[in-house]
């Protein structure tokens, strides 16, 4: 995480925890109060295929499968490296709207992020 | 009028028939996963007859030359599926050089690597280095491309390519055309080629007498065999448009780690075995993933495909025999 948005996600921290409120049951809260989602790649795909979180929230992908994924952002806001067997890729997000993503390697799996 | 192709048609299904090979399974597509299929083609018209009936020692005789088709041996794959895949690569290898008939060359349809780390590279080029067949034609699959946007494939193995690894050649007569349809994938698509991929194909068959017999070889399919799990390429219609007026094509792809098969007009397609692990059936199990089966039975879905070219009769004949055979 870049110093930048250490500072964006400590500002937002106290909208946060008021979204946390709202959205009490999706994303679970780090001891730091940091909101964290995962999503899990098994079976060549994305689960939960969409991931409501509040602002601030970092998700966590992990791969569980025998074979490589990606998890990669349509719209070039985020891109994983290849992650093998129980590797795994995290990204914050600092901004609302809806991320659609998908694997590069088995374009065939997508999913979303919607941050509210 | 009575189609007379179609009525030769139907009379060879009905020797499959005989043989116990259901017609409509024939039509649609067949799998024969751990047997082999000898296929021919002969004047436009496929013959196919079941390997297990006997592939002697004389199949390959008479043959203007022959190459060898392998697949999928994802190096640096180490899950239960098939711990060393090097060995069952290496196996193939020894098969290839103990076929009664040489092969004029080898074609690897792609994912030589599991991960396109340059040391599974190297296990790789070392493996191949001991074929008897020293020309080896190359494509790309996508676990070759995971990094680098493909670069050091490109470099080691892909070297006088055009964009991301294609190109063409002649042999004896027959045209071979390379593509490439696992670069730049779309979201929520299959396998791509790609603008000017194709329209590099459409100017390399341009001049082309029809009565050329023509290759194509790709990783992905070039048909669509299971859109679910994304086996297909979404612009291989425009693709096989172009090779359209030739007299006898055929498709040989990988990546499905089974043996499929379909004849559509003067084209015939046909994907290899992988030497590396089996994959399911499509619709038969929750995803495309490796599958595991028991380690006695491993070699009987690896393997090889080998190609019997008789220029003069216009006939094709491919053989897959399962490592273990």
């Amino acid at each position: 995480m870049t110093r930048n948005n250490m500072r964006i996600a400590g500002l937002a921290a106290a909208v946060m925890i008021a979204a946390l409120l709202m959205f009490a049951g999706t994303p679970s809260v780090a001891a730091n109060d940091q909101a964290v989602a995962e999503v899990k790649i098994d079976n060549f795909s994305f689960g939960p295929q969409t991931v409501t979180v509040p602002v601030g929230t970092t998700v966590t992908w992990k791969n569980v499968d025998d074979i490589p994924h990606t998890s990669v952002s349509t719209d070039g806001v985020f891109k994983s490296k290849v992650m093998d067997t129980d590797e795994k890729f995290s990204y914050t997000f600092t901004k609302a709207g809806t991320y659609p993503y998908y694997c590069t390697i088995h374009p065939k799996m997508t999913g979303q992020i919607v941050v509210k | 009028m009575p189609d007379k192709k179609q009525d030769l048609i139907d009379q060879n299904l009905q020797d499959l028939n005989n043989d116990g090979v259901d017609r409509r399974g024939f039509l649609k597509c067949m799998a024969w996963a751990g047997t082999g299929l000898v296929w021919t083609l002969s004047g436009g018209v496929p013959v196919s007859r079941a390997f297990a009936k006997g592939y002697g020692k004389d199949d390959g005789k008479g043959a203007d030359f022959s190459f060898v088709q392998i697949s999928d041996s994802h190096i640096g794959f180490n899950k239960p599926a098939n711990p060393d895949v090097t060995a069952t690569l290496q196996t193939a290898i020894n098969k290839i050089n103990a076929m009664p008939h040489k092969p004029d060359f080898i074609i690897h349809t792609g994912d030589l690597t599991q991960l396109s780390k340059p040391g599974e590279f190297d296990t790789l080029d070392q493996t191949l280095k001991g074929a008897a067949a020293k020309q080896i034609y190359f494509v790309p699959g996508e676990h070759d491309m995971l990094t680098d946007n493909g670069e050091q494939y490109l470099q080691r193995f892909g070297k006088g390519t055009k964009g991301t690894g294609w190109y063409s050649f002649d042999h004896k007569g027959v045209h071979f055309i390379g593509l490439v349809n696992v670069a730049n994938l779309k979201a929520g698509g299959m396998g791509s080629l790609g603008h000017d991929q194709l329209e590099w194909m459409e100017d390399d068959l341009k001049g082309r007498s029809a009565s050329t017999p023509i290759v194509l070889f790709a990783h992905i399919p070039l048909w669509t065999v299971y859109p679910e799990w994304g086996w297909g390429t979404d612009d291989s219609e425009q693709a096989l448009s172009y090779v359209k007026r030739f007299g006898s094509v055929t498709v040989l792809n990988g990546h499905i780690h089974q043996i499929m098969q379909k004849v559509e007009g003067k084209v015939s397609f046909h994907t290899a075995m992988s030497t590396a692990f089996p994959q399911p059936a499509p619709g038969t199990a929750p995803s495309a993933g490796p599958m595991k089966v028991p380690a006695e039975q491993l070699q009987q879905v690896l393997g090889i495909t080998d190609v019997n070219y008789v220029v003069s009769g216009r006939s094709l004949a491919i053989v897959d025999s399962p490592l273990g055979a």
